[in-house]
């Protein structure tokens, strides 16, 4: 109030110096996300020679020697498959025991509903990598050890919280009328749920499956504590990492890199209201 | 035929109690309206109806046939959402044929039913789109629709048109009742709009606290109140009160004023509505405060006794706040109350 | 009545799942890191607290918190605000800076190898400078603190777009009004920002610090891609213990000592930034 002139800078950023500066800002900060990426790729489309070359003109060479050096490695393959099976198993897995929960959630008031909330927040203070340790033992006598379920069974309880949380805010999101609506017109609660809850949350719902799948493709810790012959690729990476030449590691990073991006891809439009609502 | 007898029904949420023993029959065909404030009980008692809650005690008949154990899909119900509840991933068509598919009725028939009432409800051009694509005007369209479509013994309606602007409302309500009136169903309609109430229904129940105060027909209702709250929630502006005291057998010393009423009692309550009020040469000593002309008539807010009193007065008269007025009120309107209980009394 | 049990019904395999595969487990890391040849002992934690490496992994892990997360609030901050205030290309915008948020910590690791390792991006382009004339080794032992940056750039570049994420979502809780009522009452954008969006934005923060914090103590694939066993971390002590040296109970005990800098990290946040009752949007 004391200065008059506060509107008038405003004004005249919005159009020059402050646009300006906003987006060369946002260059910047794209280029801080993008090189680095871009520089794995130019390494994973070099040859090895070109990878452990010096000095490096940061063009790629367009050179499939690496990729193929790594994809006719020795357990590269078989790593693949695992990962892809334990994602789909944690996928599963956490959409099937996370969503009715979800749902149970957001549509029922019923003694006990605090505490299991707070189970299920209570699993955010806790560093669930590290359950791999004791799991270990119980999986050995459970006869799940170094198989693509036990493992999925750990990368499930990373991944339910955020299911149960989504899938409650999903839920929440489809007014109650609706159902009512089709409970009056005929339906019973499971006619309801499939004629019109279900096609209403279905994008959802696989936008957060998606997010359980990126959860499981890229755990290091318990994949690496886990297995032994049926190794996940980041376990598979991260045991051969001293062992491994450098265009096998660029090369076995960009495999890892590149379905991630079409994860995130597919999601972005869920990122922010799973967020909004998880974090609550 | 689908008579609706509630016998006993009360709701309670936890230490809160809903409704409190609600007795109440809706004659076949009869256009039944709730009334009341938000939290009075009316909405609990149309979902307790709907099947969408269940009753912690007391009995729901509908058509004969006890149903309060039913879910809401066997009681031969149709029901209008606040909110429409119009289906958004299914196009105008396909919600109003929504229950007739449940039913399984053959496609032929489906297409009849839905034609028909879409043509009814003017929305036959809107068959092919999304509720997204549709005003909220048309949504109820669609939501009333789908009701019809069903043919049901019974309508519910959740204040179907509280949440259209005010021209619209006044078309849709008129548009209702033709409709209703022409489909030979007992409806039960769920409003806060007097007017509204009044302008719908065969019978009102006034509401208030978890309670029917009084079941009876709009003009009954206006006129008689049974109670102290329906003169004071129903009418715009309300009723007037104001203390009396027995002077004599039969007679009531009401603001310096001697008033005629009831023979028994002995601390009652006096009441006229404003529009039962004259300027005369004898009647009640009153200070004009505001005056607010509204064409038709002029709402003079006065003080009499003390209180708040208010008067509608013909437009030609000339008030200025200030002026000191005599109020007669008429004979025949004058209502009395028992002042501890509130009930009518005389 | 069916109807009382089905959110019982519907919550019965969430809670099994997490009673079996979480809460159980914690009580056997407990149980493990005071567990000697199947007798209670107090060996496993004195080997742990007197291995040479134990400081030194307990103190990088919370030197790298303690780096990482404030100037990733900073960053994840500024990011948030830049992307509301913009009209056009907002989504790509968003896109682009969430992209790490899909990528592994391994990735990550790897990715910022292909500019620190010695035939890298930065030795060349240190070298096409002119600046030096042979590539040197910035992740050897002796250059610690190289390391230890790398580690720092990498962990901002991979995980600061969760907490942008989580923020972005955060602000767009915050009504208009808000800002309209500051306005209109004299406060200019930096007040606003310091009076209404982080006051308001206190619920998101404090996940935001949570998560990223717990995450931050958990590092270790980055690490390991980075430096090796060179910069000693919890984490990759943990992994060690089990793996190398095969010794579960000692790895209980760094697993026991993780978890018990989380949850006092978990209870400051939950502390620092609480919000009243009823104060909330």
């Amino acid at each position: 109030m004391s200065n008059p002139t506060v509107d008038v800078p405003r004004t005249v950023s919005a159009g020059g110096a402050g646009r300006f500066l906003i987006w060369a800002s946002i260059v910047l900060l794209c280029a801080w996300v993008l090189v680095p990426i871009y520089l794995l790729m130019v390494n994973a489309l070099s040859s090895p020679a070109q990878v452990s070359g010096f000095p490096k003109s940061g063009l790629p060479g367009f050179d499939f020697a690496s990729l193929q050096f790594f994809a006719g490695f020795a357990g590269v393959a078989k790593a693949l498959w695992n990962s892809i099976l334990v994602a789909v198993l944690t996928m599963a897995l956490s959409i099937g025991i996370g969503a009715p929960a979800g749902y149970a959630l957001s549509r029922f008031d019923f003694p006990g509903k605090e505490v299991f909330r707070m189970l299920v927040v209570m699993t955010r203070a806790f560093p669930l990598p590290l359950l791999a340790l004791p799991l270990a033992v119980m999986f050995i006598r459970t006869g799940l050890d170094d198989t693509a379920l036990g493992l999925a069974l750990v990368h499930t309880v990373l991944a339910i919280p955020f299911a149960v949380l989504i899938t409650f805010s999903l839920f929440s999101g489809i007014p109650l009328e609706l159902e009512e609506a089709a409970w009056t017109l005929g339906c019973n609660r499971w006619q309801a749920f499939q004629r019109v809850v279900l096609p209403l949350v279905l994008p959802g719902i696989a936008a957060s499956a998606v997010f359980a799948f990126t959860i499981s493709w890229n755990e290091v810790f318990a994949a690496a504590v886990l297995t032994i012959e049926n190794r996940t690729l980041p376990a598979f990476l991260i045991q051969n990492l001293n062992v491994s030449p450098l265009h096998l590691k660029f090369a076995g990073g960009a495999a890892m890199v590149i379905p991630a991006l079409i994860f995130i891809f597919a999601v972005r439009k869920y990122l922010f209201a799973m967020w909004g609502i998880a974090n609550r | 035929m689908a008579e609706i007898v509630i016998k006993n029904v009360a709701k309670r949420f936890g230490s809160f109690t809903a409704l409190h023993s609600i007795d109440l029959t809706i004659a076949d065909q009869e256009f039944m309206v709730l009334l009341g404030a938000s939290g009075c009980g009316k909405t609990t008692l149309l979902r307790i109806i709907a099947g969408l809650e269940t009753p912690s005690q007391g009995e729901v008949w509908i058509g004969g046939r006890r149903v309060d154990h039913l879910p809401p899909r066997e009681r031969g119900i149709a029901m209008v959402f606040q909110n429409y509840a119009v289906f958004p991933h299914l196009t105008v068509f396909e919600n109003i044929a929504f229950g007739l598919r449940m039913k399984k009725l053959p496609q032929a028939e489906v297409d009849a039913r839905v034609n028909r009432t879409a043509e009814l409800m003017h929305i036959e051009q809107l068959l092919r789109r999304y509720s997204g694509q549709l005003s909220g005007g048309q949504r109820q369209r669609v939501a009333v629709a789908r009701a019809l479509a069903m043919e049901p013994d019974v309508i519910l309606m959740d204040e179907p048109l509280s949440n259209l602007d005010a021209l619209l409302r006044l078309e849709m309500r008129a548009e209702l009742k033709g409709v209703l009136a022409n489909s030979k169903t007992t409806t039960i309609y769920v409003t806060h709009d007097q007017v509204e109430a009044m302008s719908l229904a065969d019978r009102i129940s006034v509401m208030n606290g978890g309670k029917i105060v009084q079941a009876a027909s709009p003009v009954e209702v206006y006129r008689n109140p049974a109670a102290r709250f329906v003169g004071s929630f129903i009418g715009n502006p309300p009723m007037n009160f104001l203390p009396a005291n027995r002077s004599a057998a039969g007679q009531w010393s009401v603001a310096g004023l001697d008033v005629p009423g009831p023979a028994a009692g002995d601390a009652l309550e006096f009441a006229i509505r404003p529009e039962d009020l004259t300027v005369a040469a004898e009647g009640f000593a009153a200070t004009a405060r505001v005056v607010e002309p509204l064409g038709a008539h002029t709402l003079v807010t006065a003080e009499v006794g003390g209180q708040m009193f208010r008067a509608v007065l013909d437009s030609d008269l000339k008030v200025s706040p200030g002026d000191e007025l005599r109020l007669s009120p008429k004979a025949d309107r004058i209502r009395w109350f028992n002042r501890e209980t509130g009930l009518a009394a005389g | 009545m069916p109807a009382r049990f089905l959110p019982y019904l519907m919550l019965l395999p969430a809670t099994i799942f997490l009673l079996v595969f979480f809460v159980y487990p914690f009580i056997q890391i407990a149980i493990l890191a005071v567990t000697q040849d199947g007798g209670f002992s107090l060996q496993p934690i004195t080997t742990m607290a007197t291995h040479w490496k134990f400081n030194a992994a307990l103190g990088w892990t919370v030197l790298l918190a303690a780096v990482v997360v404030p100037l990733q609030l900073v960053m994840a901050l500024s990011m948030a605000t830049i992307v509301t205030k913009l009209k056009t290309g907002r989504s790509t915008i968003l896109y682009i800076f969430s992209i790490p948020l899909g990528l592994s910590d391994l990735a990550a690791g790897i990715v910022w190898l292909a500019i620190f390792e010695q035939s890298g991006f930065l030795n060349s382009m240190l070298a096409g400078l002119g600046v030096i004339e042979q590539p040197i080794l910035f992740l050897g032992y002796q250059n610690i603190w190289v390391i230890f940056l790398a580690v720092v750039l990498a962990e901002l570049w991979r995980a600061t777009a969760i907490v942008m994420v989580i923020l972005v979502s955060g602000m767009g809780l915050i009504p208009k009004e808000y800002y309209e009522a500051g306005e209109v009452f004299g406060a200019n954008g930096w007040q606003r920002f310091w009076r209404i969006t982080l006051p308001l934005l206190r619920p998101s923060l404090q996940s935001a610090l949570i998560l990223r914090t717990l995450a931050a103590f958990e590092v270790f694939a980055v690490v390991t891609a980075l430096g090796g066993t060179t910069l000693p971390v919890l984490m990759g002590e943990t992994f060690n213990w089990q793996f190398a040296m095969q010794d579960r109970n000692v790895a209980s005990a760094y697993a026991l000592v993780i978890l018990g800098i989380s949850i006092a990290a978990t209870l400051f946040f939950l502390r620092a930034l609480r919000v009243p009752k009823g104060a909330t949007i």
